[in-house]
């Protein structure tokens, strides 16, 4: 199955916790089971992404990482 | 999650106040409410006329940590102000300058940066901060 991205997010070059902060503040705007796409190189991104879905009931569907990009598909609650 | 997490601001560096902001920023990304008190050098920091300004590192940075946060700042990271600034447009974020501080640096409302939401005395920050923690910076 294909997942159907909504909303993509480049949140490559921020540091901490700009990556989180601008999910947070894009996934707002998107309707209940909407997915968002996010790439990010912060090294922490990988633990506070975990982090933050298991807190915040928006659901961490995938996880990749290519080259020191990591790349996280979430879907809102 | 609901009870908010509470930031004393004593210090006026940019490092301090950068690590502050992440901390902020952070907790409301969680939807944790935060309750940011400003007191002293910190609180003169978000002058409106200063708050762009560089208001230099906590000693132990010495030279090697100038470099450090220059070329962190020179990679893109946001700015102290501009990580509140983000941190407040997700909501629960209140930042309150000390009344005596205020009195202190002989300040009035109108001198700082729209980031502070209002001024107020250490008692109603407690009454604010609930069973949150404290936390000193």
């Amino acid at each position: 199955m294909t997942l159907q991205i909504t909303q993509m997010l480049d949140a490559r070059g921020l540091s901490c916790p700009m990556p989180i902060v601008k999910t947070a503040q894009a996934i707002k705007t998107m309707p209940s089971g909407g997915l968002i796409e996010v790439l990010a190189t912060d090294p922490g991104s990988v633990k506070d992404f975990a982090a933050w879905s298991r807190t915040t009931g928006n659901e961490l569907v995938e996880q990749t990482t290519d080259d020191g990009v990591f790349r996280f598909v979430l879907r809102r609650k | 999650m609901d009870e908010p997490l509470n930031l004393v601001l004593f210090s006026g560096t940019d490092d301090k106040l950068q690590a502050a902001a992440v901390l902020t920023a952070g907790a409301a990304a969680l939807g944790k409410p935060v309750n940011v008190f400003l007191q002293y050098w910190a609180l003169d920091a978000f002058r409106a006329d200063r708050i762009l300004g560089d208001h230099g590192l906590a000693p132990e940075a010495g030279a090697e940590g100038r470099a450090a946060v220059d070329d962190l700042r020179a990679a893109g990271q946001a700015s102290w102000a501009e990580t509140l600034r983000q941190a407040k447009e997700l909501g629960g974020v209140d930042i309150e300058a000390c009344s005596l501080s205020m009195d202190l640096l002989h300040l009035t409302p109108a001198d700082l940066d729209p980031l502070v939401d209002g001024v107020e005395g250490v008692t109603a920050f407690y009454l604010n901060a609930g069973e949150g923690q404290v936390i000193f910076i």
